[in-house]
């Protein structure tokens, strides 16, 4: 069991997400860095689609009352494991009476603890994702408080090794993002202009961002006549560019349909980027084709797989070291 | 069908686009194609998103190639009747509701705004099942069609911060239910004892897109007691078929 003296900013419980409710006005929530999640799940040798922590700029304190081996990717927040810092992108051992601490976020936004064997809570509707607008999931539909108790998933044989992602898997979080968009649903409600403007402007983070959506301020991107459309269906990465005319992109939480045109979608892997981004920092969209998101989202998905067999053949090479 | 458009939504989604209004036939085409992607393309299709004019279909890019979903989906349309609604029989599910009252603090509002009374509104109201042509806002929000111009209402000067779930409300002329406790601007004329989303039954969501509710008035005592079977999931919803969708 871990206990939370200090829950930190916003600490919710997250997975791959609600998958399959769409339909229903149900949105998916889940991780909104699946990259940093992915790892730390490799990294804490767990089944893919493991129920993680995710932190959001001030992480938490955890108290673990038993032994267990946990993982942290993404945001650097400054970890330390009963005083001593731990490494980025890494998972080790945490001996039993131990606390891990993390502070304010240095670089990036939010960080996944991973703990092996995952999160012993049950699933709605087949995710342990906390969609708090709804008040479902995760622990009691709500973000960890002071006090809160987690129980880890299931009992797992725990690895000694400190184990670290390789440097060159590393994302590098600076303070401008690069979002790849496939254009459309709605493209065809800007002008030429308007289009331009969107792919050659620097955009930036405001205050008004969160697991729905991250509000950008810059440049006006002008609509050839409105910003309303009768309502249709939205996806994280949607970007919406209502009456203000400054863009929205939405994230996890979006709700499933809207009423504002959307100019592009960013593409998945992107996503993953935006989440780690602050306000003040800069956005730039850049035009992409389907066949090359589909190329970059496969890039990806091969990346894992390495790094995957990687810490197999680790693994196999200690065992036959005993 | 000619009009209808392939739009990219991402590497993992392509709209289909019936048209770009508020229309029952065109709503009856994206449910249809809906049920079809459903039933014979599980492999392909993981989710569906049916919206007012157009279907949200989601794919796995690395599985499925979009040019070759898009000739499927195309294909499949080709054998859909274009401009006649279906003749498959619908599900209606009544919705009893106690109008007025500290449930229905508007409904006077709305009565004097139409110069109707109170029992007008609630006779309107309830005369005719109304299409829920699509989810969403929150998780369960039926946006419906088809309530009489004779209670339509503006929404609220002042959005309330918080509207308990199963409130029932007019905003403009739209009509619905409030299936989760959360902000609105609605005109509020009643509440419905039952969850339209109750996640922990086995079936979270009391109707889909593509039926019909028919709200029906009900008193005080009727609330409770229905309530009261709702809480221990004794109530089992009135569900009927709708045969007679043409005009």
């Amino acid at each position: 069991m871990l206990t939370v003296p200090k829950p930190g900013l916003f600490t919710t419980v997250q997975d791959e997400g609600r998958i399959g409710y769409r339909a229903y006005g149900m949105p998916i929530a889940g991780v909104m860095d699946h990259f940093a999640y992915t790892i730390a799940n490799i990294l804490a040798e767990n089944e893919p689609g493991a129920a993680v922590l995710e932190m959001t700029l001030l992480g938490g304190t955890f108290f673990f009352d038993t032994d267990a081996y946990v993982a942290v990717c993404g945001a650097d927040m400054q970890g330390k494991l009963n005083g001593r810092r731990i490494h980025a992108w890494s998972s080790f051992h945490v001996p039993s009476k131990s606390e891990l601490i993390f502070g304010y976020a240095l670089k990036g936004c939010r960080s996944y603890l991973a703990i092996a064997g995952g999160i012993n809570i049950m699933p709605v509707l087949g995710s342990r994702s906390t969609y708090t607008r709804a008040a479902i999931g995760g622990y009691k539909g709500r973000a960890l408080q002071s006090g809160d108790e987690l129980m880890i998933g299931k009992e797992v044989k725990i690895p000694e090794k400190e184990k670290v992602l390789s440097y060159r898997f590393f994302p590098h979080y600076g303070n401008e993002v690069f979002l790849r968009v496939i254009l459309g649903p709605q493209d065809d409600f800007f002008t030429d202009a308007g289009i331009a403007t969107f792919f050659n402007s620097i955009y930036t983070v405001t205050r008004r961002n969160d697991r729905m959506g991250y509000m950008l301020e810059g440049p006006v991107i002008q609509h050839t006549h409105t910003a309303d459309i009768v309502s249709d269906a939205i996806c994280p990465g949607a970007v919406q560019v209502p009456g203000n005319r400054m863009p929205i992109v939405m994230m996890a939480d979006c709700q499933t349909t809207g009423g504002y045109p959307k100019i592009g979608t960013v593409i998945g892997p992107d996503l993953n980027k935006l989440a780690q981004a602050k306000p003040g920092d800069k956005v730039r969209f850049v035009q992409c084709s389907v066949s090359e998101a589909v190329t970059i989202v496969k890039t990806e998905q091969e990346r894992f797989a390495e790094f995957t067999a990687k810490l197999s053949l680790l693994k196999g090479k200690n065992r036959q070291g005993n | 069908m000619a009009n209808v458009r392939m739009l990219n939504a991402g590497e993992r989604g392509l709209v289909v686009e019936f048209g770009s209004v508020i229309d029952a036939v065109i709503n009856d085409q994206v449910h249809r194609l809906a049920k079809i992607l459903i039933e014979e393309m599980k492999e392909t299709v993981l989710e569906v998103v049916p919206t007012y004019r157009s279907l949200f279909v989601y794919f796995n890019p690395l599985i499925t190639d979009r040019q070759f979903l898009i000739e499927r989906i195309t294909d499949r349309l080709s054998t859909m009747k274009t401009n006649s609604l279906t003749e498959s029989p619908s599900r209606v599910v009544t919705i009893p509701v106690c109008y007025g009252g500290e449930f229905g603090p508007d409904i006077e509002f709305v009565a004097q705004h139409n110069k109707i009374s109170v029992h007008g509104v609630i006779e309107i109201h309830t005369s005719a099942p109304y299409l829920v042509y699509m989810l969403g806002f929150t998780p369960g929000f039926p946006y419906l069609g088809g309530m009489s111009e004779r209670i339509a209402t503006p929404r609220l000067d002042k959005p309330r911060v918080k509207i308990p779930a199963g409130s029932v409300g007019i905003g403009g002329n739209q009509t619905g239910i409030y299936p989760i406790d959360s902000p609105g601007g609605w005109q509020l004329i009643g509440r419905t004892p039952l969850r339209a989303f109750d996640p922990s039954a086995a079936n979270p969501f009391l109707f889909a897109a593509g039926d019909y509710l028919q709200f029906k008035s009900i008193d005080t005592e009727e609330y409770r007691e229905t309530a009261g079977q709702v809480e221990v999931g004794r109530y089992a919803p009135i569900i009927n078929n709708y045969a007679q969708r043409s005009s």
